[in-house]
């Protein structure tokens, strides 16, 4: 019987899957190793050992991607998790319109990024920009938001946070939901305010839902292009510029062997991240 | 006598006190969702508001970039001309993306439900893949040996290249969904199956199969959405005119001589269409897929 039965269940199935998986990602992933050793113009290719990589470290417009990069992928995580988890705290409460808001705050989530991109860098324009203007009202100068190199990374992290903050939101009411409600009213019996029922419940209770958000939002601040593409292409210099925008430079350019080499570091870069991470998080999970 | 009136005096006070807690409460209540609604509607509802008004405007009223009724309204105006623009490129990038989106969306649920089917029922074999596919959720692809490798299989700026490339790169997250949700369905119906003469085909695809649906619709709706606004992929691997796909066309409006506003937002709200539509009709079930999928893969 049990024989007969993985029978049943053919390796021939995985065969599409494989060819397709296979060809088109691990594929390319693995060569991506050998050609970031060489100079390559991909009909020709040259070995040269660390060289790709000893630049990367050594010229300071490519350096700069690893810090931009983490400052992007932390900074909107930190957003989105503590945005998203009191929007949830508060879109899972006695309010009415709950699901009108919680439809407002998600449908970003939908847009293109490119679209959320060209619209922000708009209202971002340091004169006749809306956010500006509407700053200016009560009194305040804004900044250059794009165009300060101070601060245009963490303009463009904003936008982030704004489109995928939704999501965020959506896991965390999903966890709270899943939250049962005698424990809210053991404590209101004891006496207890509605900030040790967020610290002492919501919060350690809602820990799935957190690791979830916090994983989510990490691997997709690491990997981010498309947005600074669209709001400031890397610039103002090259502030702005993240691991995967320098990667497409280094492609654009035909420094293909470059770009490779962008590509396994960025590769490596979010294994070293969130590899780790993700163990932590499911360590402690175990334990609660 | 007398203790007894004061204590339904008390309880008078006490009544009186909690119905003016109770009010006290709503009424902060109320200030709450007033105030919800208005940050709601400050955040979200500005750039909404901001993108639509100047969708209307002339060239010279949306190079303003303010939240100014337009003077000169043009209704219908610029969105005709976004859809005329070079040949009707717009229209042309509409098809494109609905035939990738379409054509990579039926070869995911196609290979990602029944490589789950076997990784799940075959002992062991999830856990051993589990990391397999798991580098597909984390790594980014990798560019120039994707486009070299598809230049070799001559499917470079081809559909055929681009679909497969798209269903590659999604693997990971739908197989992840459906190998969860085969393993809720009970082992018992194959053995049933199975003592009614099903062969493995037969027990995939008409037993197996219609009981994934909860999940094929979650993986319709959020991997058509990954598609239809993939941005990344299209620019490396499907690039040129005749290719281009309804994200890329937003480059038409801020070429060399200035950003042409009144045409981009026109355009920003044309391809926000399909994903508003989208959301109408499965508001509940992309928030369910979305929880479920992220909760448990």
């Amino acid at each position: 019987m049990n024989k007969n039965m993985n029978n049943m269940y053919p390796y021939f199935f995985l065969i599409p899957a494989i060819l397709i998986y296979g060809t088109f990602f691990l594929v390319p992933t693995a060569l991506s190793f050998f050609y970031s050793f060489t100079w390559w113009t991909l009909t020709d290719w040259e070995f040269i050992g660390f060289d790709n990589f000893i630049q990367f470290f050594q010229e300071p417009s490519l350096r700069i991607g690893f810090r931009n990069t983490l400052v992007f992928a932390f900074t909107t995580m930190g957003g989105k998790v503590i945005l998203g988890l009191a929007l949830a705290v508060f879109l899972t409460s006695k309010i009415r319109n709950k699901d009108l808001l919680r439809s407002i705050v998600f449908f970003p989530a939908l847009l293109s990024t490119i679209a959320v991109g060209y619209t922000f860098s708009s209202m971002m324009h340091p004169t006749k920009g809306v956010i500006n203007t509407i700053l200016s009202f009560i009194g305040i100068t804004g900044p250059n938001w794009l165009g300060n190199p101070d601060i245009a990374l963490l303009s463009v992290a904003m936008t982030d946070i704004w489109k995928g903050v939704g999501i965020a939101t959506v896991i965390f009411i999903a966890g709270l939901m899943a939250i049962p409600t005698h424990y809210y009213e053991a404590l209101k019996i004891d006496g207890g305010s509605a900030l040790q029922a967020f610290w002492h419940i919501t919060l350690p209770l809602s820990r799935p839902a957190m690791n979830t958000v916090i994983i989510l939002a990490l691997i997709g601040g690491l990997r981010t292009f498309d947005l600074v593409w669209a709001m400031t292409g890397g610039g103002p210099g090259f502030s702005t510029d993240l691991l995967a925008s320098i990667v497409y430079k280094q492609y654009a350019a035909g420094f293909f062997g470059l770009s490779t080499a962008g590509n396994v570091l960025l590769f490596l870069f979010v294994a070293l991240v969130a590899f780790p991470i993700f163990k932590f998080i499911n360590r402690k999970e175990v334990d609660l | 006598m007398r203790a007894n009136a004061i204590s339904t005096l008390n309880e008078q006070q006490q009544q009186e006190e909690m119905i003016q807690a109770r009010k006290r409460s709503s009424r902060r209540m109320l200030v709450l969702e007033t105030l919800g609604v208005l940050v709601a509607l400050t955040f979200f509802g500005i750039p909404f508001y901001f993108v639509l008004i100047n969708s209307f405007k002339d060239r010279a009223g949306a190079s303003l970039l303010n939240l100014s009724f337009p003077e000169n309204f043009q209704f219908l105006n610029n969105y005709k001309e976004v859809l005329t623009l070079n040949d009707g490129v717009v229209l042309r990038a509409f098809m494109n993306s609905t035939i990738i989106t379409v054509l990579s969306l039926t070869t995911i649920i196609i290979i990602c439900s029944m490589a789950a089917f076997v990784i799940a029922r075959r002992s062991g074999l999830a856990k051993k893949l589990n990391y397999v596919i798991l580098i597909g959720l984390m790594i980014p692809p990798s560019i120039v040996p994707t486009i070299w490798l598809l230049q070799g299989m001559g499917l470079f700026k081809t559909f055929p290249g681009i679909i497969s490339l798209e269903a590659g790169l999604h693997f990971s997250f739908a197989c992840l969904l459906y190998t969860a949700f085969v393993g809720t369905i009970p082992k018992e119906l194959d053995e049933a199956a199975l003592m009614d003469g099903c062969g493995p085909f037969n027990l995939f695809f008409r037993v197996i199969f219609p009981l994934l649906k909860p999940v094929t619709s979650t993986v319709i709706v959020l991997s058509s959405i990954q598609i239809y606004n993939d941005f990344e992929n299209m620019l490396y691997f499907f690039p040129g005119a005749d290719n281009a796909t309804v994200q890329l066309t937003l480059y038409n409006f801020t070429g060399i001589y200035g950003t042409e506003y009144h045409l981009l937002f026109a355009d920003v709200l044309l391809i926000s269409i399909p994903p508003l539509i989208l959301f109408i009709f499965f508001n509940k079930k992309i928030v369910d897929g979305m929880t479920a999928g992220a909760v448990k893969g």
